[in-house]
């Protein structure tokens, strides 16, 4: 086993994710199967907000994924301006629509329990709003890529965007904390006793802690399997425009 | 870097070179709030500090791609980054440039357009003062937009994608300090918060806008 830095050759790269493309999606699609039907099925209703606690199984993976999506591409962004390889540069830019679509589903599932259990689809809430400029983020990243021609001024230039907006998206977070007060309820899985595995009272119950778990699983090797994919499609588009290249000098 | 500052604000100043329209662009704002929300007085006092300072960022807004865009068509600014000069300082000096030609008489025409707004009293003071302290960071952050996007043809609305999420702490933080100064409640907090995101801002975003400038000049 060599180190890491070994798959940032493309060629290496996309035969190790040949090798675990498969095995990966499918453990991801069983862990979201599974943890969404023993979700929405064998967990008994909450007391207080009926069926409707079950849209958590889809909000929380995805709002977790939202976030650590953009932590691994400012880490991916770093790689690539600190060791320039291309495959880091590739993964940042394979990961943002996937987080556009994360922070999404989290927004929509969000209103839609909100709803019945707010009264609102949407409040000027810390949480929501820090997820709505997220998104805008996202939107911005993704339109730099799309906007200039030259791949590595391309990569270049958003992995500064990436750097700046993390600094600026945890500015925002703050300021938005102070400039209204929140609807939205605090993180709740990893609570006292969620290492433990006792069931206290500030945690989620266990009835729904195991069947979340298996949806952030589920989502997590989701997400793996979508970048390792999407990166391998660059990787190929890129060499294909090389080869193209070459051809008409030729 | 005292040449430069003095040809960039000369360049502006001429006809053609775009002074004024930012703080038209800003009375235009200001003027058409009343006629969408209506002209009860009430309303206008508690919307004022909100409502001028989003005019007073999308008027700066409206500059951002001149301050860099016209000197990468023509050339100066290979020059420039072929000089002595250090391209931070290049970059520090255009923002400076971009404050003085358009958020300095912002600053200076706000308690104009706070009468058209009917601000309190005791909220002129606080206006001016958020103003004044909050402008350089648009200036800054927006040169470091500037120079993200300086390469791509109309890249103006880009620009504005791209910059108008990294205004939002400045944002709140300002319009937070106007209202509480209009509605004489304690400021202390973020009057810090907002002279910290400035000298931050002014301290750290320019190493960040010469950096991107010189990837885009490869």
């Amino acid at each position: 086993m060599g180190s890491i830095w070994e798959y940032a050759n493309p060629v290496k790269f996309s035969q190790t994710v040949s090798r675990f493309l498969l095995p990966v999606a499918t453990i991801a699609a069983i862990a979201t199967v599974v943890g969404l039907i023993w979700g929405f099925f064998f967990t008994p209703d909450d007391y207080r907000q009926g069926a409707t606690v079950k849209i958590i199984y889809l909000h929380v993976p995805a709002a977790l994924m939202a976030i650590n999506i953009w932590f691994m591409m400012l880490v991916t962004s770093l790689i690539w301006l600190v060791r320039r390889h291309h495959v880091s540069a590739l993964a940042a830019k394979a990961a943002a629509p996937v987080g556009v679509v994360m922070t999404l589903i989290a927004l929509w599932t969000g209103a839609v329990w909100g709803q019945p259990m707010w009264g609102t689809w949407w409040a000027w809430d810390p949480r929501l709003t820090s997820f709505l400029i997220l998104f805008l983020f996202y939107l911005g990243y993704i339109a730099l890529w799309e906007a200039i021609d030259n791949p590595d001024t391309a990569a270049d230039l958003t992995a500064v965007l990436c750097i700046v907006g993390s600094v600026f998206a945890m500015l925002s977070r703050y300021a938005v904390n102070f400039w209204n007060q929140g609807l939205h309820q605090g993180a709740s899985i990893m609570r006292a006793g969620a290492v433990t595995g006792g069931d206290t009272e500030e945690k989620v119950s266990n009835v729904f802690f195991y069947p979340l778990m298996m949806c952030i699983i589920g989502f997590v090797l989701f997400f793996v399997a979508l970048v390792l994919l999407r990166t391998r499609t660059e990787i190929h588009k890129r060499r294909t425009r090389a080869l193209l290249a070459r051809e008409r000098l030729a | 870097m005292k040449a430069l500052l003095l040809r960039d604000l000369k360049l502006a100043f001429r006809a053609g070179g775009g002074f004024g329209l930012g703080i038209a662009f800003f009375l235009i704002v200001v003027i058409l709030v009343p006629f969408s929300v209506g002209p009860e007085s009430g309303l206008l006092t508690k919307i004022a500090p909100g409502v001028l300072w989003l005019g007073a960022l999308l008027a700066c807004l409206l500059s951002l791609d001149r301050i860099l865009a016209l000197d990468w068509e023509d050339g100066t600014l290979d020059l420039v980054a072929t000089s002595p000069l250090p391209l931070e300082g290049v970059v520090s000096v255009k923002a400076l440039a971009h404050w003085i030609t358009t958020g300095v008489p912002l600053v200076v025409a706000a308690p104009v357009f706070g009468v058209l707004l009917n601000l309190p009293p005791q909220g002129f003071v606080w206006l001016v003062a958020s103003l004044a302290l909050g402008t350089p960071a648009l200036s800054v952050i927006g040169t470091f937009g500037a120079a993200l996007t300086v390469g791509i043809k109309r890249g103006g609305l880009l620009l504005s994608l791209l910059i108008l999420p990294l205004y939002v702490p400045t944002l709140i933080f300002g319009a937070e300090l106007a209202r509480r100064g209009a509605e004489g409640q304690d400021v202390t907090t973020p009057l810090l918060m907002l002279a910290g995101i400035t000298f931050g801002v002014i301290a750290l975003l320019p190493f960040a806008s010469a950096l991107v400038l010189r990837m885009n000049l490869r």
